[in-house]
Parts: structure tokens; C-alpha cells; sequence
């Protein structure tokens, strides 16, 4: 019950910062020059004064700042964004169409770097000197020193292009036909080494963590009372020990979240990935403020329940933080 | 009838910074089937090495047997295999720690902990074990049994723990129950508490214990047979009552006359009370070829400081490692 609780009064505050961050964003992107005016003039190429005023009029523009402000929000609650004269779509529309994409590589590579990382971690803390060891420590210092869309375009030369292991941008190959199976290979074959990219900055961060805090927890009492008792290795290190030193890791992968996004943007980029990346991407170039609001809106909103799911697992994992608030 | 379990000539050597110290050094003794054996002597002094060296749980990479037997039914542990060892541990062997607060883990229900044991060596399925587990919550006096098991060690006192602890340590009715300090960071109430409970469990299950221990009262109280150590060697050992009323090795003197209401209710004189001056000599040191109490001992002469004592046996089962153990 208590837990329930807990969990309800975070999800109140997780309202609270994403309002939050809609006046902030808001009223950021109100101090900017130019207006949806500006870039719908522009795509008309050109307009005069009186056109101009008409537009503002027509959008509500010349309205005072709070008013347009109370509007979006009230706009946000009823799941609507605005409208993108740029790409001539509701924003809402736009954002779903996108976002599965985005959070399918945010998702698997964030697993991705959260089991494998734990998993070397563990490895090479019961072997400190052995060569899965070295290999953590070498990864972590590639991981921290190579720029993501070096990596990227790295794997792309290497497995796309000459090796052709793997197609070459975009999410599936619309000339292939079949059952869901059929499907699901195509964009899992696209998926890997966006994934892979994306998950490489983390991996290193995530390993070396879980090593330094599973060499720890390898030297508790609890440890020695486990195998006191008599229990095999494998249960002394995937259960007793592991569970402890999952905190720290699941605490960091919580807080690395927003670099996860920002990490996306780069990766889709790179690899055309139909995400909101580079939909985050094209809009800004395209000064097209209603789209670059909802996606900076979405990612806060990924951010957040990431965080939220992060607090619920690690409560899962420590019965000593499921009391508190 | 053979012994349980015999301990031959065992030496134990730690890798520190200063080198390789034998923090046990020609440590020889008998355990008898449902005995109490206890050992007592000041920190540091390889107490709790002895107790992991029985069970195969030495620091990995830092402590090692050197050399001797440790014999139990008629195999030598030293010389058994990982898988073998791991079969013993918790079932034939098991082992109460110094601090109740850090050796049960926090993340498992003390029922899950408990039960763990039973699934590994009776094979008992997840239901059964977890009766057995509330069955033995009961047997170690934790009110509410049932309740109990679903908590974590952080919702249980420190006297909880611990009993939560023995409980676990009896789940498999073991031969040996190796209790270092069982009580050192209890509160003094709770403290006789749980010795009341080891007396208990002992009559029931006839498990040998093996006591470590400060408390010379619970020595007297609870053990037939004492060993008492200094830097890591065996100063005496021998019948509780026979030492405590004529201790042969001048630190055992030391340390009993540290605990005046033993030796009254023994003699019925209160002699002052006195200390043993000094302190024990450093690890690198317990090596050298010398009686390694005698910068302490009142009665120190020139042979103490060449050669390391041996061993005087006396008519009643009494054996003390000091030159001068029959002048005492
Ligand atoms: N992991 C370790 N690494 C290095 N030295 C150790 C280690 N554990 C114990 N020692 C040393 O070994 C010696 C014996 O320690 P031990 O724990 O057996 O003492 P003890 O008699 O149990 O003392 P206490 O009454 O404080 O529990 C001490 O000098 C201690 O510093
Ligand atoms: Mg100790």
C-alpha cells in the first residue's frame, strides 16, 4: 500500500515539473525573434505588413503573452500541440507518428547498455585483473573519447557499406512484404546499429560502474554469510550480490536518460532514423516553433516517466526505499 | 570414539603489506561430538580466522592454510574440493557472525534467507522450505513467526537478527555450529538472551559448538572446554573449570582475573582488580621464535625472549605453551 502511495505522490510532482516545463519552454521560445507569422510569410515567399497583422490576428499571436500562454496549455491538456505550417500537420499527429521510432532506439539501447554493462561488470569484478577487466577500462575510456556520430558513421562504413551486413539508413525496407515475423527481422536489421551506437556511450558508463560497486558488495558480510551457507557460486553472485549492486546502476541509467535523448537526436541523424530526432532536427532548421515546442515537450515527457519507472524499479530492487518518499 | 573434528598442526598465513604473517600458527586441538569448545582471547588475535578456516572461507587471495589438517568425519577439509566444501558449509558445518547488522543481506526476506539453506541441502521445495523457515523463526523465540519471515533484516532489531541468524545457521541441524561473538555487538540484556537460546538449542539438537567469545561468564556457563589464544598461538587449553581455577599460562591469569565475579564465584576471595598490560605484538610480528607475550608477562626471563614455549601437558588434561607453566 505504501508503495502504491509513494508511487501516486510521484507521479503528482511528475505533473507538476512537466507544466513546468511547458511555461518554460513556452515563454523561451516567445523570447526568441520571429514567430509562426515569420515562417509561414517565408514559405509563402513573402508577405507584407497588413498580411502579416492579419496572420498574427488569425493565430491568436497579438493576443498578450499569458493569454497565448494559458492557450497552449489548455491546448497541451486536450493532447493538442498546435499546427505545423511547415510540414502541414497537427503537431500532436506528427509527434506520434514519430516518437514509436525514437522510443523503440531509446528503449533497446538503453537495455542494451544496462544488461551488458551489469553483465561485464560482474565479470570482471570477480577476475579485477582478467581480460574481461582490461576490456571494460579500455571501452570505458573508447566510449568516453569517441564522438557518437564518429562511432556511427564508423559502423556504417564498416558493416553497411562494405560489408553490407546491415542496410544503410531509414527504419524498414519498403519493398519487403510479408507476416509480422518477416517484418519484425527488417527492423530489428535496421535497428542494430543505431542501437548499438547509442547504447556504446552508455555501455562503458554502466560497466564500469557496476564493476566498481559488485567488487564492493563481493566483500560484504552478507556475501560471506551467503557462502557460509553453502550455496553455489552461481547463487552467491547472480543472487546475493547482484541484487544489491543493481542501485547504483539503475539510479545512474535514470539519470543518464535525457543524455539517452539528446543521444538519440545525433544517432538518427546519423542513420535516418525516422525518429523525433530528426524531426527535432529538420524543425529547427526550419524554424518551425510549434513542432520544436511538442518534441521538446515529448522529450521532457520521456525524461520524466524514465525517472518515474527508474524510482519503481529500484524500489523493486531495495525494500529499505519502498517506506519513503 | 574418535573426535569430530581435529585440527592438527594447522598454520595460516595472511599476505599483507609487510609480507606473508602467520596469523595462525601450529594451532592443534579436538572437538567431541555435541561438546562446547570455546575460544576467547584479546582482538585480533585469529580467532575469527580460525572459525573461516574451518569453513573453507579465508579471504580470497589473502589468507591460506599453510600447512596441517583439519579432520572432520575422517576428512581432511584442507585438502577437499570447492563442491565439497560448499556440501558441508551450512549443512554438516555452519556459522553465526560477529555483527547481526551487516550479515544478513538486506535485499531477501529473513524467511527467504533461511529457507535458502533448506532448498540447497534437503532439497525441500519453495512451500516447504518456507514452513520449515517460520518453524525455526519459532524455535529461535521470534514472536510472530509467520509474520516475521516476509520481513527485511532493516524491520528486525539487532537481538532479531541474530537469533534470525541462528536460526538459519541450525535450518540443517549441523554437527559443528561455529558462533564467533555471537553476542559482542548486542546490548548486555539481549546478550543473555541469546546465550539462554544457544543453551537451549544445544540440549535440543546436540550440535558442537564452537564459542568465540570475550565473555568470560558465557565461557564458564556454557563451555566444557576452553582454548584460550595469543597472537594467533595457543596459550592454554584445557577443562573450563581446571583453568579458571588454576590458569597455567600467566595471560590466561591475566584475562581471568579481568573478571572479578568469576574467579569470587569460584574461590570466594575478590582479589583487586587487575589489567594485563600492554598489547598484543603486530601481525608481521607473530612469526618470531620467541614466547610473544613475554614484553607483558611478569614473569619473563631470558628463555622466554630466545625460544617459543612448549607445550606442558599437566595430569588433568591442562596444556600450556609457557617455560614457566608448572612454577604458576
Ligand atoms: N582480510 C584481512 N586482510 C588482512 N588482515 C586481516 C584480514 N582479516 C583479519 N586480518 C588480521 O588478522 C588478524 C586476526 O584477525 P581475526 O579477525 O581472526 O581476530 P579476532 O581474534 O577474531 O579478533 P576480534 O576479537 O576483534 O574479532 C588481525 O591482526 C587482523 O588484523
Ligand atoms: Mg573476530
Amino acid at each position: 500500500m505504501q508503495f502504491l502511495q509513494t508511487t501516486l505522490i510521484r507521479i503528482f510532482y511528475a505533473i507538476v515539473l512537466l507544466v513546468a516545463v511547458l511555461v518554460l519552454n513556452f515563454s523561451l521560445m516567445h523570447l526568441a525573434p520571429g514567430d509562426v507569422a515569420d515562417t509561414i510569410s517565408q514559405s509563402m515567399g513573402g508577405a507584407d505588413q497588413e498580411l502579416l497583422d492579419r496572420i498574427r490576428s488569425d493565430y491568436g499571436l497579438d493576443q498578450p503573452f499569458l493569454v497565448q500562454l494559458g492557450r497552449y496549455i489548455a491546448g497541451v491538456l486536450q493532447f493538442d500541440l498546435g499546427f505545423s505550417f511547415f510540414y502541414n500537420q497537427p503537431v500532436t499527429k506528427l509527434i506520434m507518428e514519430r516518437l514509436p521510432a525514437t522510443l523503440l532506439l531509446v528503449v533497446t539501447a538503453q537495455l542494451l547498455a544496462l544488461f551488458l554493462g551489469v553483465f561485464l561488470g560482474v565479470i570482471s569484478a570477480r577476475k579485477p585483473n582478467g581480460l574481461t577487466s582490461h576490456f571494460v577500462t579500455f571501452m570505458a575510456l573508447f566510449g568516453y573519447a569517441a564522438p557518437v556520430f564518429w562511432t556511427g558513421i564508423l559502423l556504417l562504413i564498416g558493416f553497411s557499406l562494405h560489408l553490407h551486413w546491415f542496410p544503410v539508413a531509414g527504419m524498414r525496407d519498403v519493398t519487403i512484404s510479408g507476416g509480422f515475423w518477416v517484418h519484425f527481422v527488417d527492423v530489428l536489421r535496421h535497428l542494430i546499429l543505431p542501437m548499438i551506437t547509442l547504447a556504446s556511450i552508455f555501455l562503458a558508463l554502466y560497466s564500469r560502474l557496476a564493476r566498481a560497486t559488485m567488487m564492493e558488495v563481493l566483500g560484504s558480510d552478507y556475501v560471506r554469510t551467503a557462502k557460509s551457507k553453502g550455496l553455489s557460486q552461481r547463487q552467491v553472485v547472480y543472487k546475493h550480490a547482484l541484487k544489491n549492486s543493481l542501485s547504483p546502476v539503475i539510479t545512474l541509467a535514470g539519470l543518464q536518460f535525457s543524455a539517452v535523448i539528446s543521444g538519440a537526436v545525433l544517432v538518427e541523424t546519423v542513420f535516418s532514423w525516422p525518429g523525433l530526432g530528426t524531426l527535432a532536427f529538420q524543425s529547427i532548421i526550419a524554424r518551425d516553433t510549434p513542432t520544436i515546442l511538442g518534441i521538446l515537450f515529448f522529450s521532457a515527457l520521456v525524461v520524466i516517466v524514465g525517472n518515474l519507472l527508474t524510482d519503481i524499479a529500484l524500489r523493486l530492487v531495495d525494500p529499505r526505499l519502498r517506506g519513503r518518499s | 570414539m574418535a573426535p569430530l573434528l581435529e585440527v592438527e598442526n594447522l598454520r595460516i598465513e595472511l599476505t599483507t603489506r609487510d609480507g606473508i604473517a602467520p596469523v595462525i600458527d601450529d594451532l592443534s586441538f579436538t572437538l567431541n561430538a555435541g561438546e562446547t569448545l570455546s575460544f576467547v582471547g584479546e582482538s585480533g588475535c585469529g580467532k575469527s580466522m580460525t572459525a573461516l578456516a574451518l569453513m573453507g572461507l579465508l579471504p580470497d587471495k589473502i589468507g591460506r592454510v599453510a600447512s596441517g589438517k583439519i579432520i572432520f568425519n575422517n576428512e581432511d577439509l584442507t585438502q577437499a574440493s570447492d563442491a565439497r566444501l560448499r556440501e558441508i558449509r551450512g549443512n554438516d558445518i555452519s556459522m553465526i557472525f560477529q555483527e547481526p547488522m551487516t550479515s544478513l543481506n538486506p535485499v531477501f526476506t529473513i524467511g527467504e534467507q533461511i529457507a535458502e539453506v533448506l532448498r540447497a541441502h534437503q532439497g525441500l521445495s519453495r512451500a516447504a522450505a518456507w514452513a520449515k523457515a517460520v518453524e525455526l523463526l519459532d524455535a529461535v523465540r521470534i514472536p510472530n513467526p509467520k509474520g516475521r519471515a516476509s520481513d527485511y533484516p532493516f524491520q528486525m532489531s539487532g537481538g532479531q537478527r541474530q537469533r534470525a541468524m541462528i536460526a538459519m545457521a541450525l535450518a540443517c541441524e549441523p554437527k559443528i555450529l561455529i558462533a564467533d561473538e555471537p553476542t559482542t555487538a548486542l546490548d548486555v540484556t539481549v546478550q543473555a538472551q541469546i546465550f539462554d537460546l544457544l543453551t537451549d538449542l544445544r540440549r535440543q539438537t546436540s550440535a558442537a559448538i564452537i564459542l568465540i567469545t570475550h565473555d568470560m561468564g558465557a565461557v564458564a556457563e556454557m563451555a566444557e572446554r576452553m582454548i584460550v589464544m595469543y597472537a594467533g598461538r595457543k596459550a592454554e587449553f584445557g577443562p573450563v573449570d581446571q583453568i579458571i581455577t588454576h590458569p597455567r599460562h600467566p595471560y590466561t591469569k591475566g584475562l581471568i582475573s579481568c573478571v572479578p565475579h568469576i574467579v569470587s564465584d569460584m574461590t570466594e576471595e575478590r582479589p583487586d582488580l587487575i589489567e594485563v598490560p600492554g598489547i598484543v605484538p603486530s601481525l608481521k610480528d607473530f612469526g618470531q621464535d620467541r614466547c610473544l607475550f613475554a614484553s607483558r608477562c611478569a614473569y619473563v626471563t631470558d628463555k622466554c625472549q630466545a625460544s617459543r614455549p612448549s607445550k606442558k601437558l599437566f595430569s588433568n588434561g591442562q596444556i600450556a605453551d609457557c617455560w614457566h607453566a608448572e612454577d604458576l
